[in-house]
């Protein structure tokens, strides 16, 4: 593992005093771990994803011996955190409140601890325009970029404001919602002509676009693990998808070739690990985080997008970087429980 | 990078180089995985096709199972024979002449849903590459089952009264002269999955004459043909045909598709294939379950049930018909005179396939037109389903459906094209059978 400066400590908990009887049964937990609850699902676009993973982490957790419960968010959330009194949720929710900051908000208001990112810093991440500012201000590569909505193509006519985005950025073009994951409403644009179906594309997912720079270079993945002396990367992961890596190839197995840890240089590995490292800090994320990233030739990494949420299921790339590093998955995610119980520092 | 360490790619299957041909189109798309919201309750779905449950009498139904188990429960936990409990089929044999056929218990094979039926019969009729003939659109779990044998599916349009004769015609006269080997003709005639349309009367003894004509055989899938809501049921195309038509069924939709029972009636030499192919599929159908549904026609009234599923369903057509009218004008659609389907147009240039995410958005679920069809097309129709939702919850899930559509006019109007998406015609895009 690569490791740098400690990260700078977690935002605490804001707000107002903690409801007291969302607390942690506490005295009768005495049978030794903690009772974990895992969130998973929601009403995003990702449900089944979120889904998958929920499953996996809460096989792993069980694995080690510690009580877990899977709940969905739903209208009975609170009541049910009420009555179960977690010692800790995970919230394994991809898109939308999930990864927006809301449920942590939530969780943070009733004062129960939970793993990863607090609300503001996953308000950043979840918004990648957002994000690549903060990125690109603190000395990070991000590929250029545009961020315009729907309504701008309306009042100003489509065809001109395309037109004007491919002089500026050349082509080819990444189209995105700026919000959500999994490749979902993402097209690589190659021609001109083919920027209005894309874009029609990417608005059925959100009502803003993010129109990047295609980078041409090796895919690459690192994910980021808090330690006791700072952020820790975990060996990169790199990927090989013939026709892109879209949802299929991320959740079809076989799809997809992965190399982990990636075909980097000593030098390169270095290199890609700082800059997850970097990311983690200057976005002020917590426990864990993935960042996926492309190493052109020059060697420049140009970070693509920062996930406080990253994937858990069999075929995420966090969990095989756990693997390429040696580390057993389900003793490392109860050292991110631990971490999440431990007072926030 | 000329230090590269040499570490063998992962693609997280170690079997992926084993898979069968058959399987390669075994993979789920990102539509199906947006139906994953569509059983939450937040969310009104048109998409699935499950039944209406609730209105079965469950409290006489435990009794008679609790009965059943109690005096015949070492018959019917063991084994059975694999064409199916006899009971079983003589109550087929009185189903069926409800529809104007006349059989045999001994022309009947029971199967594990009508589903086993299509994969059983494909399985002893398609080698790879034959021709099977379907509607335009046709049932996305058939079609699956085609791909699965690796049959060449050439779709036949339809209109308001079905299978379209003089097309039928012309695709099987193209065909012979390709020299492509058509096997059989797979047709649901009751209102049919997707479109909602049947067969009209005048137009079954043409299908079956073009089908005899061309050394066809006909696949005849019904499983809604008792839930007509006005009038009689049609005479099935095996009424007119018992040497040319196999017959599917199932009490999926009549009584509960939990039991899966489902069978087909067939000439004895097809039949004879059956029972052997069925025995290495499953060994048996189900004996619990065969025997569950023969209580069930002999000691509930079946038929008055069947009649308060058509009131229920009639009711729930109404008001998705009548909230298309009212919120969604600028679309197309057939009123269905029975089953649990509505077809839907867009208007111009919107794709349903690349409006679902929309719709999951908006918290409204239906199947893209694109699951029907063998070669990718059909995304500018879905299919709306109106047997589970009550008919409250449809008139919601339309309005907002109306919101979902509105959104994206307007985003063809400014950009001037459709997402157009290019679908990977392999890709599962149903969804899951236990879907609402
Ligand atoms: C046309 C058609 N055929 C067959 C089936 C499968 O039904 P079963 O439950 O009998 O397998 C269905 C179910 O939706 C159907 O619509």
């Amino acid at each position: 593992m690569t490791s740098s400066a400690p990260a700078p400590s977690a935002p605490a908990p804001s707000g107002d005093p903690a409801d007291s009887s969302f607390g942690p049964a506490g005295s009768d937990a005495t049978d030794g771990g903690p009772l974990v609850v895992v969130l998973s699902g929601g009403l995003s676009h990702e449900r089944d994803v979120s889904l998958r993973s929920g499953r996996r982490v809460a096989e792993a957790l069980r694995s080690t011996g510690i009580e877990v419960i899977v709940h969905d968010v739903d209208a009975d959330l609170l009541t049910f955190l009420r009555d179960t009194r977690p010692d800790v949720v995970w919230p394994l929710l991809h898109g939308a409140s999930g990864e927006d900051g809301s449920v942590r908000d939530v969780l943070d208001m009733v004062g129960l601890p939970y793993v990863g990112t607090g609300p503001r810093a996953s308000r950043v991440v979840w918004n990648k325009p957002i994000s690549k500012a903060a990125l690109l201000e603190a000395g990070l590569a991000t590929p250029d970029y545009v961020t315009l909505p729907q309504s701008l193509f309306r009042d100003l006519g489509a065809q001109p404001v395309l037109d004007t985005i491919v002089r500026r950025l050349g082509l080819p073009l990444v189209v995105k919602p700026t919000e959500g994951g999994s490749a979902l409403g993402v097209t690589v644009v190659a021609r001109a002509g083919d920027l209005p179906r894309a874009m029609v594309e990417c608005f059925a997912y959100g009502e803003t676009a993010l129109i990047e720079q295609a980078i041409d270079g090796v895919e690459l993945a690192v994910s980021v693990i808090d330690g006791p002396d700072g952020p820790e990367a975990l060996p990169a992961v790199e990927i090989v998808a013939d026709g892109g890596y879209d949802y299929a190839a991320r959740y079809v197995a076989g799809e997809t070739e992965f190399f982990a840890p990636a075909r980097l240089t000593a030098e390169q590995a270095t290199l890609v690990s700082d800059a997850a490292i970097r990311a983690h800090q200057v976005l002020h994320l917590r426990h864990l985080s993935r960042t996926d990233m492309i190493l052109d030739r020059s060697g420049t990494a140009h970070i693509l997008e920062v996930n406080v949420a990253p994937g858990m299921t069999e075929m995420s790339l966090l969990p095989q970087a756990v693997a390429a590093s040696g580390h057993d998955l389900a003793a490392l995610y109860r050292t991110i429980i631990d971490m999440a119980l431990a007072p926030v520092r | 990078m000329n230090e590269l360490p040499e570490t063998p790619g992962n693609r997280l299957d170690p079997w992926f180089g084993s898979y069968a041909a058959r399987a390669h189109g075994m993979r789920a798309s990102e539509i199906r995985a947006l139906f994953a919201v569509a059983n939450r309750p937040e969310v009104v779905s048109l998409a699935g096709g499950m039944p209406y449950l609730e209105g079965l009498p469950l409290d006489v139904i435990a009794e008679t199972m609790q009965r059943l188990i109690a005096t015949k429960g070492t018959t019917a936990l063991q084994y059975g024979s694999g064409q199916g409990e006899e009971v079983l089929r003589e109550h087929i044999t009185q189903v069926v002449a409800l529809e104007g056929v006349s059989a045999h218990p001994d022309d009947v094979v029971v199967t594990t849903g009508s589903q086993s039926a299509l994969d059983l019969v494909t399985r002893i009729f398609v080698d790879p590459g034959d021709v099977v003939i379907a509607e335009a659109p046709s049932y996305v779990g058939a079609l699956g089952v085609f791909r699965s044998y690796q049959a060449d599916v050439v779709q036949v349009p339809l209109d308001a009264d079905g299978l379209v004769p003089a097309e039928l015609d012309a695709t099987l006269t193209r065909l012979a002269a390709e020299g492509r080997r058509v096997k059989f003709l797979y047709t649901v005639p009751n209102f049919q999955n997707p479109a909602g349309v049947s067969l009209s009367a005048e137009r079954r003894p043409q299908v079956l004459e073009i089908c005899r004509r061309h050394g066809v055989l006909v696949v005849e899938d019904n499983p809604y043909g008792l839930l007509g809501f006005d009038g009689e049921p049609m005479p099935a195309l095996r009424s007119y045909d018992t040497d040319g038509v196999l017959y599917l069924g199932s009490f999926s939709k009549t009584f509960a598709p939990g039991y899966r029972v489902g069978f087909v009636i067939a000439p004895h030499a097809v039949r004879d294939k059956l029972v052997l192919a069925s025995e290495s599929a499953v060994l048996s159908p189900s004996n619990a379950s065969q025997l569950a549904v023969a209580t069930y026609l002999d000691t509930c009234d079946w038929k008055a049930q069947i009649k308060d599923y058509r009131e229920l369903y009639r009711e729930r057509r109404d008001a998705l018909v009548g909230a298309l009218g009212e919120h969604l004008p600028s679309a197309s659609w057939n009123v269905p005179k029975g089953g649990f389907f509505v077809w839907v147009r867009l208007p111009d240039g919107l794709d349903a396939r690349a409006m679902l995410p929309r719709a999951v958005t908006a918290r409204v679920a239906y199947v893209p037109g694109t699951a029907f069809y063998y070669d990718g097309s059909g995304s500018d129709h879905m299919r709306l389903s109106f047997c589970f939702p009550t008919p409250d919850r449809i008139r919601e899930g339309v309005r907002r459906l109306a919101g979902v559509v509105n959104g994206e006019s307007e985003l063809v109007q400014i950009f001037g094209t459709s997402a157009q998406l290019d679908p990977d015609a392999d890709d599962v895009e149903g969804p899951a059978p236990d879907l609402a």
